[in-house]
């Protein structure tokens, strides 16, 4: 893709949140929200906690539904809206697309850490032995010792599961990666391996949306700073 | 042979590839409230649909109306056929409909007992769709029953044991090999680890999720697990009281449920 | 109705026969199909060939000449009782020579001299449906006959090789009619299937309990299931008969003293009785044959 290519186009979403089992109780979280950002660019998102950044996120991944507005991703030469398109229309999307890296491992617990790591770039058929070599790359990367490569992530501590799941989101070349405080639990070294990461996706043109906490890491990756309040 | 991946992501032009399987204004209510109504989805090849609700929500009744096992009252289930084309399951020939269920569909029942011979080994059970459709050379039949054998991960020795020998996980993993020997490209599946202890269940979808993802199969699963749901399905339809009232993405409707009866749903299960 | 003896011709009541020539006719016309028609009450109980008695009793006509053989001999108590009972309700000859016969009425055996055109077969039949031991639903058997719906069977065939290395069925072996509907040929030993194939005569299959009719025109083609890499093979003896020396026909087994010396005999009687008139002999030929009286 081409440099200043517009690769997601956000324009007034409305988001609110009705607990029907709570009485009814209803509050709004996204009011109007509208970004846009290109290709190779990193925005990151900032402003207090619960004031949206995650819904936002999940909004951009349709894991949340929207009220009202517009979601659009650029997939090769296409936008797709996302907000109504098919559901197998976002799977596609999902998988060679549009990367997510949440805050939590969330993978069936039986399967080994090198497999979660793989399965994503498997899935695009890509050869196995390619898959293995990379997932085992990005996790000597992420400081995951080989020893837990073939057990199930299920009994790691935080900070390992954590860094598996960004291994995982990390192993398809996505377009467009979201990154919801993926540096959570990590320490300075991990950080900044994350941080590499990002550079390297935002050099072959991915455009990135993401929520860190860590100042280090905005700085070293945030091409702009968004108030999600203000967008 | 086209995979999960190549079926949701081979075209670019998402109009064009005609749903497998489409339902309109489907009805059927043995009384008001017991059934199911006002259903309406299509199907694309390489699609999981789950379809939850608690007992009595419809769900069995509208998994049965699909499957061609019970004429609704109203409505059509259109089915694109290899073999026939274009059909509209109830106004076709029963004979079409018993060659489609012996060929390019599949039906998991919940209880193994309902979808297996269980006078018979595991080798004829698997065999037995083969030699339905003129397959007459015993060692090709009995090879083709080991590898499926092998691909549900049962050991190849116990071929000639009769399923009422086998334990509840491994009669609903012959279950599986018995309906894919023929290659279908839709399967329906009630509550198909309905009864089994944890551990079994949690073998038995990793299973089906690798079954499903390798061979591109299009599943209609019926669950009242919303585990199983978030494991196997892409979309979900949620129902109560044979209605639809919410219908989505799986992690959608899962995780950010708008309906009352999905959130009431989805908070009542229990987190780990 | 005969005043000499009390009885309508062979029994039944005209409008019965007709009844029953009209589903002979509709199974000769579906070969291997069976017909369901009225049965009627006869002066045996079920299980003694009724069935077959009614189809005889529909087509005998008063020039017919009627052999009767109960597993190959027409001196055992069933043949002898059924022959008996034509003579008497019809006053038709009878015969043991089966070269004579134009209607023979069997249980579970087909003789082993050719017959000809102008002869007609009837076969006492227990249980018609081919697949009742599979699926004991009436219903869904007449719905996999309808749809040809016959993997069913084939299993069963699959079950027999994988536990005994071969199909086990020796005798009431299911066969294919005309390339289309599978047929129960009744408890004939498998031996006499390949008799049934394009055979010049009439076979006609009644059974009596079950009220089914059904036919194999001549000259159809009748196949026996079986695997392309287990092909279909008839019974074999080491033995000749010991009456006859015939070593092609089929044999039974007799035990002739309490030691448990054995002999193998033609089972079907006549046939050996023709064959030793021929000259020919096997390794016990002094023992004597049993007459039997055949006309009153």
């Amino acid at each position: 893709m081409t440099a200043n290519q517009l690769i997601i186009d956000v324009s007034g979403v409305e988001k609110a949140f009705t607990l029907h089992n709570q009485g009814g109780a209803s509050f709004g979280v996204l009011d109007n929200a509208s970004l846009q950002v290109q290709a190779g660019e990193c925005v990151v998102l900032h402003g207090q906690s619960g004031a949206g950044k995650s819904t936002f996120l999940k909004a951009l991944y349709a894991n949340y539904s929207v009220d009202g507005g517009e979601i659009h991703l650029r997939d090769g030469e296409q936008m797709v809206e996302i907000t109504s398109a098919l559901p197998r229309r976002i799977i596609a999307l999902r998988r060679q697309t549009l990367g997510y890296v949440s805050q939590f491992l969330r993978v069936i617990p039986r399967v080994p850490t090198l497999e979660v790591v793989m399965q994503p770039l498997l899935d695009l058929g890509v050869d196995a032995a390619l898959c293995e070599a990379k997932a085992k790359d990005l996790l000597q990367r992420l400081n995951v010792p080989e020893r837990l490569w073939s057990l199930a992530p299920g009994t790691f501590s935080g900070g390992e599961q954590q860094r598996v799941n960004i291994a995982r989101g990390f192993i398809v070349d996505y377009p467009i990666l979201l990154l919801d405080e993926p540096t959570a639990s990590l320490d300075a070294a991990n950080r900044k391996v994350v941080v590499e990461l990002i550079r390297e996706a935002k050099a072959r043109g991915a455009a990135i949306v993401g929520i860190f906490h860590d100042e280090d890491v905005r700085e070293a990756v945030a091409d702009r700073l968004v108030d999600i309040k203000a967008i | 042979m086209n995979t999960a991946v190549d079926l949701l992501t081979s075209t670019s032009e998402w109009q064009d590839i005609a749903p497998l399987l489409s339902v309109r204004e489907l009805n059927k209510f043995y009384a008001p409230g017991k059934g199911c109504g006002d259903i309406n989805f299509d199907l694309y090849p390489g699609e999981v649909l789950g379809i939850v609700g608690e007992s009595g929500s419809g769900k069995s009744t509208l998994l049965s109306c699909l499957s061609a096992r019970l004429t609704p009252d109203s409505g059509n289930v259109i089915y694109n056929s290899e073999q026939f084309g274009e059909m509209d399951l109830y106004a076709c020939e029963e004979s079409m409909r018993r060659v489609l269920m012996r060929s390019e569909w599949g039906i998991v029942h919940q209880h193994a007992r309902d979808g297996l011979r269980m006078n018979v080994s595991a080798g004829a059970n698997i065999g037995e769709r083969l030699m339905a459709v003129g397959e007459r050379h015993y060692g090709d039949i009995r090879a083709k029953a080991e590898e499926w054998l092998t691909a549900v991960e049962i050991d190849t020795g116990r071929i000639d044991d009769r399923p009422s020998q086998f334990s509840g996980g491994m009669q609903q993993r012959l279950q599986i090999a018995r309906n894919l020997v023929t290659h279908p490209k839709l399967i329906f599946m009630d509550e198909p680890t309905g009864g089994l202890d944890v551990s079994v269940q949690a073998k038995l979808l990793d299973l089906l999720r690798n079954l499903v993802s390798r061979l591109g199969l299009s599943v209609i699963i019926v669950t009242h697990d919303l585990a199983v749901a978030r494991l196997l399905a892409h979309r979900l339809m949620v129902m109560r009281r044979g209605e639809v009232v919410e219908t989505g993405l799986t992690d959608q409707v899962l995780d950010d449920p708008q309906h009352p009866y999905t959130q009431l749903l989805v908070s009542s299960i229990l987190q780990n | 109705m005969s005043t000499a003896t009390g009885y309508n011709f062979a029994y039944l009541d005209e409008q019965s026969k007709r009844m029953i020539r009209r589903a002979i006719l509709k199974g000769v016309a579906i070969p291997g199909y069976q017909v369901p028609f009225g049965g009627r009450e006869m002066p045996l109980p079920h299980g003694w060939g009724t069935g077959g008695m009614q189809v005889t009793a529909s087509v005998i006509g008063e020039a017919d000449r009627l052999k009767v053989i109960d597993q190959g001999a027409d001196d055992t108590t069933n043949a002898v009782s059924i022959r008996r009972f034509f003579a008497h309700t019809a006053g038709v000859e009878t015969t043991e020579q089966t070269a004579e016969a134009t209607l023979i009425q069997t249980r579970h055996r087909i003789p082993e001299r050719p017959l000809q055109a102008d002869q007609i077969l009837i076969y006492q039949v227990p249980i018609p449906e081919p697949l009742r031991f599979i699926e004991p639903r009436e219903s869904e058997t007449r719905k996999m006959h309808a749809l040809s719906e016959y993997g069913a069977m084939q299993v069963k065939l699959y079950e027999d090789v994988a536990r005994f290395g071969h199909i086990a069925t020796s005798y009431d072996y299911p066969v294919m009619v005309n390339n289309r509907y599978m047929m129960d040929p009744s408890p004939i030993p498998k031996f006499d299937n390949p008799k049934m194939r394009m055979m010049p005569a009439l076979q006609l299959f009644g059974a009596g309990f079950e009220k089914r009719i059904y036919a194999v025109p001549p000259f159809t083609q009748v196949e026996s299931l079986d695997f392309d890499d287990h092909p279909f093979e008839v019974q074999s003896w080491e033995e000749a008969c010991a009456i006859c020396g015939s070593d092609h026909s089929f044999l039974d087994e007799v035990i002739t003293d309490d030691n448990g010396s054995k002999m193998f005999v033609c089972s079907d009687t006549d046939y050996c009785r023709e064959r030793v008139e021929q000259g020919f002999v096997g390794t016990a030929a002094d023992l004597p044959i049993a007459e039997v009286e055949t006309k009153q």
